[in-house]
């Protein structure tokens, strides 16, 4: 099988960090997040995978060849030289995406769950229709794109009503696709075009298009506060499928549970951690430090006292004694936070040293 | 503090020719100094481990000729009854009296009510100071002298502004919080006055008040808010003040010096001006080696006052400019800089605690961040604009004020016996 994750340009919403690494290589609960993707869609079966971009830093091919040779499938990348919007990189891979009759997945790289890849494929094939995509339930549908089934039918889609004023259903795109090789032939080639507001509308008008409810959670991870809640649904996720991959909570310094430390991470006496921590390769905690809902990334540092919440921690960066972050502080790479200091929301972008307090939310250029 | 008075042959005693007044205030005035002032009268407040009205007496210690110190004010007696007691241990050759008065006569009245029992045992002079000053100094042959400092332009208006002849010293004018610029020399609130100039004067400005009604200057726009604030804009007729009603006659007389101090100098008026007042009688005490203070150390950064009786884990970091009170408690990894912690205090492990006072009994929670924001020493104000509103720059928890565990409370005063459950910054906590 096949697949194709858009995964577009600059990741501008996930500045700083994607000042310093490409978006999919930035790392979600210790591993990049289109490692996520990857490593499920091999799972059940996938060989080939195209990310379609828009950019091509080295650093990210050379990257993902590794990734590549671990997971024993190929990766192409397809760089569009003009935005083609969301279909148009599907038609730019026909090449790969149409070399069989199997039907394909389609991924957006910004969404985590729990990629039940392969019931998705099953009920694919049950239906026997032209594509098949994952939806999930929301709180407030008016925000979104909503999926109406056809009357008397649990999954054929009938019509989307985009951010709905009066309540016609809960279900929204979760940006995860399977489609038949026969949609390839309905988009046009070099023409920016929208797989949500024209390719799909186009199927549902023949009825060829269904609905599948993912179980368990969903998250759009393209921005830090996101970023920040799809790590705590992941994190709870883990501890109902796979409590190993966390900390057990009998350990002295766990608090509130779903906490994932990199076995290379030192972690002093007296710590207070959790809940919803993830703690990465190399990183360093001080003496008596508070740590709840964050994310440090590789080789950063914390130090004694410090008192840190809602925030990434950047690549190599250093949080002071004493130090109090929170309310989605975000630090690029190689940030010098002082000691004492206070950062209440603050974007700090790389390689920047912080002596003063940041008492409202600010961008740290 | 130092100051040495010329002994001049008298016939009085050993050179015993001076008194010195401490002007002490009383519960209606001092409201500036609020929330502290609700649980303690403002002269005893502890800074730098000591009451306030103890470093007057330090100071006025060190004047061989003075023969008594006299306190005047409107507290009830009972309320400096143990400090005499303890003051009269600690300066056994300084008779310490305490004269109340049972009606506010403001500075001038009170000093003039009580002009038989101050100058009972025939003084020459006498120094007045109010209570929030600890500084005295060398005298000139004159009839009177003030105390004064040089604060930057815009801070003067605050103050009485005092205009002197560059070379003799001698006070031309005097006016006290002036609406425009007219010096930056300012009133440090201490004086020295031959007892011939200042109760004749007193006396002239009494009968003056009774022949014509008084003349009132109404504040500008710019001045409003401190004169609404000040503590003494009493209108009653009774009501004397040394500053308004006295001084700018003085300043018509030819014997009105004024002396200059380069020395530190800091009103504690607001309450958030202790921490500042705090950090300098710490300073002070430090460079002049006084064994009090603790020895520093990695995990103590001078100056810091810690009182015997308190506990201090030793990976706890203080200073600089800590003062901690009796049976306070600094858990392990606490963090304390320019802080006043009261009597009974407990700041609990990991909590940080900066540019506060925290009051009596209070409890801060472990990894609480309890936070003011400083404010220059040169400044003379303890409120700064944030947002566009004017805050406390200094924290104070009042007495018995309980912030949970990792809760941040920043730039706030905060009334007795409140518990604090969730983040809070740049209010007034009723």
């Amino acid at each position: 099988m096949k697949a194709l994750i858009l995964v577009g340009g600059f990741g501008t919403r996930l500045r700083p960090l994607t000042l310093t690494l490409p978006k999919p290589l930035v790392e979600f609960a210790n591993k990049p997040m289109i490692m996520h993707q990857i490593e499920a869609l091999a799972s059940v079966g996938v060989k080939d995978v195209v990310l379609a971009v828009n950019y091509r830093p080295e650093i990210m091919e050379n990257r993902l060849k590794e990734v590549a040779e671990t997971c024993g499938i190929n990766i192409h990348f397809s760089l569009e030289s003009e935005p083609l919007g969301t279909a148009g990189p599907l038609k730019l891979a026909e090449d790969i995406l149409g070399k069989d009759d199997e039907p394909f997945f389609v991924l957006n790289s910004d969404v985590t769950c729990e990629f039940p890849f392969q019931k998705l494929v099953d009920f694919h094939r049950a239906h026997g229709d032209e594509g098949t995509i994952c939806v999930t339930k929301v709180e407030e549908p008016s925000k979104y794109g909503v999926i109406v089934h056809k009357p008397s039918h649990p999954s054929r889609i009938d019509r989307f009503v985009e951010k709905p004023v009066e309540f016609v259903g809960n279900r929204i795109n979760a940006g995860i696709y399977i489609l038949n090789t026969s949609v390839l032939s309905r988009i046009e080639k070099n023409r920016p075009t929208s797989i949500e507001q024209e390719t799909f509308p186009a199927i549902v008008r023949e009825g060829q298009l269904h609905s599948f409810d993912l179980e368990g959670f969903w998250m759009d991870v393209g921005q830090p506060k996101d970023f920040l809640t799809g790590t705590c649904l992941y994190l709870s996720s883990l501890a109902k499928k796979q409590p190993k991959l966390l900390v057990s909570p009998s350990e002295s310094y766990v608090y509130g549970g779903n906490v994932m430390v990199d076995p290379s991470a030192k972690i002093g006496k007296n710590c207070r951690i959790g809940p919803n921590v993830v703690i990465g390769k190399d990183c360093v905690i001080g003496d008596g430090v508070r740590l709840q809902r964050c994310t440090l990334l590789p080789s950063s540092k914390v130090k004694d006292h410090a008192w840190v919440k809602s925030t990434i921690v950047g690549w190599n960066s250093t949080v002071g004694k004493w130090a109090r972050l929170e309310n989605v502080t975000v630090l690029g790479d190689d940030v010098t936070i002082g000691d004492e200091i206070y950062v209440n929301g603050g974007s700090v972008l790389p390689h920047k040293s912080i002596k003063a307090n940041v008492d409202v939310p600010a961008i740290i250029m | 503090m130092s100051l040495q008075v010329p002994m001049r042959e008298k016939a009085n005693g050993a050179g015993k020719d001076t008194k010195a007044v401490i002007l002490v205030g009383g519960p209606s005035r001092g409201t500036r100094f609020r929330p502290l002032s609700l649980d303690v009268p403002k002269p005893l407040f502890d800074v730098a481990g000591h009451p306030i009205i103890w470093h007057c007496l330090t100071a006025i210690a060190k004047v061989p000729s003075i023969q008594e110190v006299v306190m005047i004010g409107y507290y009830d007696e009972s309320v400096f009854r143990d400090f005499i007691k303890d003051a009269s241990h600690e300066f056994p050759n300084l008779p310490i009296k305490y004269l109340r008065e049972y009606e506010a006569l403001g500075t001038a009245g009170g000093l003039y009510h009580f002009r038989d029992a101050i100058l009972k045992g025939r003084p020459e002079r006498i120094f007045v100071l109010n209570s929030d000053m600890a500084e005295l100094f060398d005298n000139k042959d004159a009839e009177a002298v003030i105390l004064g400092t040089r604060v930057s332009d815009d801070a003067a208006t605050n103050f009485g502004c005092i205009v002197s002849d560059s070379h003799s010293r001698r006070v031309l004018h005097y006016v006290e919080k002036p609406e425009g610029h007219i010096s930056n020399l300012i009133n440090c609130g201490v004086y020295l006055f031959s007892v011939d100039a200042i109760f004749p004067s007193i006396k002239t400005a009494i009968k003056r008040r009774t022949d014509r009604p008084r003349l009132v200057s109404y504040p500008s726009s710019e001045n409003l808010e401190s004169s609404f604030m000040a503590d003494d804009d009493d209108e009653k007729k009774e009501v004397l003040r040394l500053e308004q009603d006295i001084l700018s006659d003085l300043a018509d007389s030819k014997q009105f010096f004024v002396y200059e101090t380069k020395d530190f100098w800091r009103q504690i008026k607001t309450a958030g001006s202790a921490v500042p007042a705090n950090a300098l009688y710490l300073q002070k005490a430090w460079q002049s080696g006084s064994q009090e203070l603790a020895k520093p150390s990695p995990n103590l950064i001078a100056p810091v006052f810690i009182h015997p009786t308190a506990t201090v884990d030793p990976t706890a970091k203080l200073g600089p400019n800590v003062s901690i009170g009796p049976r306070a408690v600094i858990g392990a990894g606490a963090r304390v800089k320019d802080t006043i912690v009261l009597e009974d205090s407990h700041i609990k492990h990991d909590a940080c605690v900066l540019y506060s006072i925290v009051g009596w009994n209070s409890t801060v929670g472990a990894w609480a961040r309890v936070e003011g924001t400083p404010t220059p020493v040169t400044s003379h104000t303890t409120s700064i604009i944030k947002n566009g509103v004017k805050v406390q720059s200094i924290t104070i928890l009042g007495k018995e004020t309980k912030v949970n565990d990792e809760v941040r409370v920043q730039n706030c005063v905060c009334l007795p016996f409140k518990e604090l459950k969730r983040d809070v910054s740049n209010e007034v906590i009723m």
